[in-house]
């Protein structure tokens, strides 16, 4: 979908703001968030290209102008609800409950196996490469041409590249495949490639840095040769 | 003559702080009552990011591929597989693709369409890598981001590429090892190694 997510290349959003000394959490609810993505993948929520999705599917103005961590709360919601365990009525009880009584301890439970997953899970990761019988269509070297159209549900073909030429740099193998897998349509593993794009093509002769280039990652749908 | 208010075109909820904490509360709660979230799993994966899993980790393989030309080569042909020689990988690290800086090629890695960053070795991503600002306009103008952002000066006749992480691979950047540290050990050049020198965004230290 053509959403605010899909940053590259728009202009005035200002300089880069620096925080010094950043933490890696600011406050407690940003740990809670963190916990979100993995936990309820756990759970069966979403998969990872299914939970960016959910975050795509927030208002622009929005999207723009939340705290990260907001952006996971969204999808969360979004799949929590579709999955029958939240109810955006319980939620918004719950919410008012502590905001009005901020210091009220979480409910405690014990659960050593998903403690382990947190253990586990870190060390092992989610792999999204999957094996694949289908022949590479293109090699190394290969001209090629993102194809310029403009999916309505998730891709990660983002705008900027669509239309653009480019060569490939890398071939990586087969992984899941977003466009499949993010609209709930199963891995569909397709072929990864790097390609190298001039920034001149990108943006043009005058705006585009004659000695840079973007490298962006494509699934083989995406191509057509040029 | 009457007047009437112009209608907004966009009705947007913005959040305080203390209303999005109460409310991650709320979804918690009930997702520990419902057997997904515990308290002390949240405890539990905040403090490996907090404290075992962070830059210092990608500082360690720097500062190895420094100094064992061996190591450098494997690290720039797999780097999952080298970074899993010094038991360091994991979640959004499962294939990584360290890219190499010299003297004529700078490189820089962003994600445009979200926020993918390789935790195993950097740890969790600052707000600026995540937030609109740097995803727009790295890719478009990188060396004047470098430079006004960054206060980070990349010489013109220095090619600068931009790894857009869009998909699954996580991109990292192999600094150049700094001058006038011939013969310090691999825990002294570590201590070199920035955060922002693996992102692309700094300089290493120097001795």
């Amino acid at each position: 979908m053509n959403g605010a997510h899909d940053l590259g290349g728009l202009d005035g959003l200002g300089p880069v703001a620096v925080e010094k000394d950043e933490p890696v959490f600011h406050s407690e609810w940003e740990k809670a968030a963190f916990a979100m993505f993995s936990m309820p993948f756990r759970a069966g929520f979403f998969g990872v290209d299914q939970f960016r999705y959910g975050i795509e599917q927030m208002h622009p103005a929005e999207y723009l102008a939340s705290r990260y961590y907001e952006h996971w709360i969204h999808t969360v919601e979004h799949y929590g609800e579709k999955a029958g365990v939240l109810d955006r009525t319980e939620t918004e009880r719950r919410t008012q409950h502590y905001l009005e009584h901020p210091d009220e301890l979480l409910p405690q439970r014990d659960d050593p196996d998903l403690l382990a997953f947190v253990n586990g899970v870190v060390k092992t990761g989610a792999p999204a490469g999957r094996p694949s019988d289908a022949a590479p269509k293109f090699a190394v070297g290969d001209r090629v041409r993102v194809i310029d159209d403009s999916p309505l549900d998730h891709t990660r073909k983002a705008r900027y590249i669509r239309g653009k030429t480019g060569v490939i740099e890398l071939a990586h193998g087969t992984f899941i495949y977003p466009d499949s897998a993010g609209n709930g349509r199963g891995e569909d593993p397709k072929h990864v490639y790097t390609v190298k794009f001039e920034s001149t093509h990108l943006w043009g002769p005058e705006a585009g840095d004659p000695n840079a280039s973007v490298y962006f990652d494509v699934w083989e749908p995406y191509l057509e040769n040029a | 003559m009457s007047t009437t208010e112009s209608p907004l075109p966009v009705t947007m909820q913005q959040r305080s702080d203390a209303e999005v904490a109460a409310r991650v509360k709320a979804l918690e709660s009930i997702m520990i009552e419902k057997g997904i979230m515990t308290t002390e799993a949240v405890d539990r994966l905040a403090e490996i990011y907090e404290n075992e899993v962070g830059p210092q980790l990608g500082a360690s393989v720097v500062a190895k591929a420094w100094s064992d030309p061996g190591f450098r080569e494997r690290l720039l042909a797999n780097a999952t597989e080298a970074c899993a020689e010094m038991g360091i990988g994991g979640l959004q690290g499962e294939d990584m693709v360290v890219v190499e800086n010299t003297d004529t090629v700078h490189n820089v890695i962003v994600c445009t369409l979200c926020s993918c960053y390789p935790w195993p070795v950097l740890g969790l991503p600052p707000n600026w890598y995540k937030y609109p600002a740097y995803r727009s306009s790295i890719v478009r103008a990188p060396r004047r981001v470098l430079r006004e952002s960054f206060r980070f000066d990349i010489p013109d006749s220095v090619e600068i590429r931009v790894w857009d992480s869009s998909s699954e691979m996580r991109y990292w950047v192999l600094p150049l090892r700094p001058e006038g540290t011939e013969g310090m050990s691999e825990s002294e050049l570590a201590a070199l190694v920035t955060r922002d020198s693996m992102i692309g965004t700094g300089p290493t230290a120097t001795p």
